[in-house]
């Protein structure tokens, strides 16, 4: 490879995941000979938004450090799908009430998270995965004998297309332009990677640790909270495992998108090519007739390939 | 550098180790051992009819699968890594042995011995290319899941008879789970902290350049660890389904929280190879028993997994207070 061909592509590590979401879309068009490609896009689109979501809050937690990491998305999930859900009663009129809960879900989640990681110096890991399965018993006590369906608004809004492109998927290109922005150009975005780089040195620099790690943990479960409320709503309601492929998707989706699993340095385009790569593959499958179970195991075993080839990229 | 020498001999080396960090190291099982205990007292208050051969088989049964879950996730834990696939491992064995097992116990075997192999090789495979275990055994536990599905896509088959016999053995005296902890906790204890290669697995965790600079593979070494975890992982799936005599691919999934919690509620550390195998066994007890006293308080098991995780919030809580407090 030419010098300069390498160095563009290693400042744009999400190159390769677009590329593995051409592949695999290309294959799926040709199988079906072209008939319905664009509907798969669409699709495609609309699905790959959820995982962006989720994986935009978790691709800020990793850049914050060895060790960041929330393990809590999909109960944060659940939890504001069934809350919001059951508040709005399926009812135009309460929509600001369900979408106020998720919001207050996701913000009482990430703060529940902070505490137990900055005050009860809980690792991480554990703190964000004992919170997730306090919240899971919080949403198996409450779902009992609840209806849990939305409120039509927010059905249509979750299904709704613009010349063929989901409205969602246009809301959160938008929203990862503008975080990608922030992580560039704000302080709050510097200071989050300084942290991820050295945590020490940040301090010492004048960074105030504490406050863009409660920051980071916070908006993680913000936006675990909005997918939740919007995956609620475009599958028709609220289910007990309706977020349960999302813990492993939203660190996958930040792996395979080229941002550094150590922390430190992130790629939000990467979190769109990797989360429409990764979906493309389901749709792939699907077509040809794989049963969930070959499903699992290709996407796990991709999972830990690409892990293990961008790792070897970075210490060579 | 030489490769360092060995300690002379183990009452040496305790010698050096302050009388605290020993009190400590004692702390840590008796901690679980009184907190179970107590968890007994307050099981026998309200239900006297458990404080008997029979009562106790019930309550405690499902501890069997468990403690070998937590020994499982000890193994990786004194590697300072974590492993969030063991719950779908243990899934996987136990379909494994409701169907393999059952029709064709040649190939049933094997496809165990298999199993466990894998697991080596995702320790090697995390120690070769330094990867974060976390992302590694998550996406294993998908491949672990498919397999499961794989082999039984819906729940069905049946137990081996020997298996479903073995978990209904009487032995004289004391129930079969009493027993099999027991001996779990010995063989743990001989294996992390009485035999010296013990010393250079929990060293995998605690210090590994110094590991490696005494001249051990970091590699052979976080392979043993991942292939015992294998092993563990396989016996906890297949009592698993000796007690279920049935096999779901769903059926492993809260191992994977209840064997973190085990191990660390028994006295274990997340960093540093600090592990206590007697602790975890039971730990082991003290999360299996959480179920139990919410439906003898007449607390709906819904709640089982908040207190679960409750729980384990408290544990480190209460040990990150007493460290500042050492300060």
């Amino acid at each position: 490879m030419k010098p300069g061909l390498r160095s563009w592509l290693d400042a744009r590590p999400f190159v390769w995941s677009l590329l593995g979401a051409i592949i695999v879309w290309a294959l799926t068009a040709a199988s079906v000979a072209g008939r319905g490609a664009g509907e798969t896009l669409s699709t495609a689109f609309g699905f790959a938004t959820f995982y962006v979501i989720v994986g935009i809050g978790q691709m800020l937690v990793i850049a914050a450090g060895p060790g960041n990491i929330d393990l809590s998305i999909p109960s944060v999930m659940t939890l504001a799908g069934y809350l919001s859900m059951g508040v709005m009663r399926a009812q135009d009129a309460g929509l600001p009430l369900g979408i106020a809960v998720a919001l207050g879900v996701g913000l009482a989640a990430g703060l529940a998270n902070v505490v137990l990681i900055r005050g009860l110096n809980i690792p991480p890991m554990i703190a964000t995965l004992a919170a997730g399965f306090v919240m899971q018993s919080m949403t198996i006590a409450y779902s009992r004998g609840s209806t849990a369906k939305p409120a039509p608004l927010l059905l249509a809004a979750s299904l709704a297309r613009v010349l063929g492109v989901p409205v969602i998927a246009l809301a959160f290109l938008a929203v990862a332009a503008l975080v990608a922005v922030v992580l560039a150009r704000s302080v709050f975005g510097r200071s989050v990677l300084a942290v991820g780089q050295n945590a020490r040195a940040a301090y010492l620099a004048g960074i105030r640790v504490g406050r863009t790690l409660i920051l980071v943990y916070v908006v993680s479960a913000l936006l675990a909270a909005v997918a939740g409320l919007l995956l609620a709503a475009y599958s028709g309601g609220a289910s007990l495992n309706m977020a349960e492929d999302f813990l492993l998707m939203s660190i996958a989706v930040v792996v395979l998108g080229g941002s550094s699993i150590a922390g430190g340095q992130a790629t939000v385009a990467g979190i769109w090519t990797a989360s429409l790569f990764l979906y493309l593959i389901v749709t792939m499958l699907n077509v040809f007739g794989v049963g969930a179970g070959l499903r699992y195991i290709i996407t796990g075993l991709i999972i830990i390939m690409v892990l293990a080839l961008s790792k070897g990229r970075q210490t060579v | 550098m030489p490769p360092s020498p060995m300690p002379p001999d183990a009452a040496a080396a305790r010698a050096v180790v302050p009388w605290r960090a020993r009190v400590g190291g004692g702390l840590r099982v008796l901690l679980p051992a009184v907190a179970l205990a107590i968890m007994l007292g307050v099981i026998f208050h309200l239900q006297p009819r458990a404080m008997s051969y029979v009562g106790l088989r019930l309550l405690l049964n499902f501890a069997l699968p468990l403690m070998f879950a937590a020994m499982a996730q000890l193994c990786v834990i004194a590697a300072s890594d974590i492993d969030l696939g063991l719950g779908p491992f243990i899934g996987l064995v136990n379909v494994l042995s409701a169907r393999l097992l059952v029709e064709q116990p040649a190939a049933g075997t094997a496809a165990l011995a298999l199993c466990v192999l894998a697991y080596a090789g995702m320790g090697a495979f995390i120690a070769a290319r330094r990867l974060p275990s976390i992302v590694v055994t998550l996406g294993a536990s998908f491949v672990w899941l498919g397999f499961a599905l794989l082999i039984l896509p819906t729940p069905g088959g049946s137990s081996p008879a020997w298996l479903a016999a073995l978990v209904r053995l009487r032995p004289p005296l004391v129930p079969l789970p009493v027993v099999f902890a027991a001996g779990l906790a010995v063989l743990g204890h001989v294996l992390f902290m009485r035999s010296s290669y013990g010393v250079v697995l929990r060293g995998m965790g605690g210090a590994p350049q110094a590991v490696a600079r005494a001249g051990w593979s970091l590699l052979v070494g976080r392979a043993v660890l991942y292939g015992l975890a294998g092993v563990f992982g396989v016996c906890a799936g297949l009592l698993l389904t000796g007690l279920n005599t049935t096999g779901d691919a769903n059926f492993g999934t809260p191992y994977t929280l209840l064997s973190i919690a085990a191990v660390i509620v028994g006295g274990g550390e997340f960093v540093g190879g600090v592990v206590a195998p007697t602790g975890a066994v039971l730990g082991a007890f003290i999360m299996l028993l959480t179920g139990s006293l919410l439906s003898f308080m007449n607390v709906s098991t819904d709640w089982q997994l908040g207190v679960q995780g409750v729980i384990l919030i408290v544990v480190l809580g209460l040990r990150a207070v007493q460290r500042r407090a050492a300060r």
